[in-house]
């Protein structure tokens, strides 16, 4: 009992963004259609978001301010998600295709 | 938190589950071939990031992101899926740029990742002295509607901006049949 207790660190919760967006960068550079990219991108935002969340626990004079952040992130990140959903659902209308390897008419 | 002998063996392996559902789900996410499983390790990582947020003591930022990831992102993605077909066709391995990018996107996530681990690691990270609010609920519905009342605003004109477009640019090109 005279450690302290792992989850009152900040340390862990920074690898763990760390990881989230590792995993996420990752997961942007080998997917190859345009859902799977968009899964890897929020894995980023949860990321800054964890990563916001840590120092306004942690370090943050207003504990306040962080949590209203990640919470615009949060509506960001949503409406983000409605329009690029939007735009995959038209480039598979009109390619029949979502891989990003074929939508390339602008490509030149 | 005395009160109970084991309250502290239950709360770490607590926290230690929830940590563990946000690597699982972020790695499901990212490495799974079908997209479905992928949507559904994102969903698995948001439950375990709600988790997280409850143990920095934010229990209504938890309920944001149970509320906003999973029940709206991930049945959005869902119902994409349903529309378009993201079935991936098996990647044909063995040829060199194949090799040579995914061992590049590898070498370099994981070289940000550790590096930022190592950021994360430094000591130096000193807590202030005083606080301004305790960040309850109630200081950020303060701070909500009073510092930030603008950015509030501009939000909400966001979103409404977005399902307008998103209504849009998913109807453009539909034909009646």
């Amino acid at each position: 009992m005279t450690a302290p207790n792992l989850y009152e660190q900040p340390q862990i919760y920074l690898i763990l963004a760390a990881l989230l967006f590792a995993a996420g960068l990752y997961g942007l550079l080998w997917r190859r259609t345009l859902i799977g990219m968009l899964i890897a991108g929020e894995l980023i935002f949860s990321a800054a978001m964890l990563n916001f969340m840590t120092f306004n626990r942690f370090l943050a004079p207003d504990p306040a301010v962080g949590q209203i952040f990640v919470l615009f992130i949060m509506g960001l990140a949503a409406a983000e998600v409605a329009v690029a959903l939007s735009i995959i659902i038209a480039v598979y209308r009109n390619y029949r295709s979502i891989k990003s390897k074929e939508v390339s008419r602008l490509n030149g | 938190m005395n009160a109970f002998p084991a309250s502290h063996v239950i709360v770490s392996g607590l926290f230690a589950v929830f940590a563990a559902l946000t690597v699982a789900g972020a790695l499901i996410a990212a490495l799974s071939v079908r997209i479905i499983r992928s949507v559904c390790g994102l969903a698995l990582c948001s439950v375990g990031l709600a988790g997280l947020y409850y143990f920095l003591h934010s229990p209504f930022l938890a309920l944001m992101e149970i509320l906003v990831y999973v029940g709206a992102v991930c049945v959005t993605i869902v119902f994409a899926i349903m529309l378009a077909e993201p079935e991936e066709s098996p990647r044909d391995e063995g040829r060199p740029t194949t090799l040579w990018w995914g061992g590049g996107a590898l070498l370099i996530s994981a070289a940000i990742g550790g590096s930022l681990s190592w950021l994360g690691l430094q000591p130096g990270w000193s807590a202030p002295a005083t606080r301004a609010t305790d960040g309850s609920v109630r200081a950020i519905g303060v701070a909500l509607l009073s510092t930030y009342s603008l950015a509030f605003e501009l939000i909400s004109l966001l979103l409404l901006v977005a399902i307008l477009g998103a209504l849009v640019i998913a109807r453009s090109g539909r034909t009646r049949t």
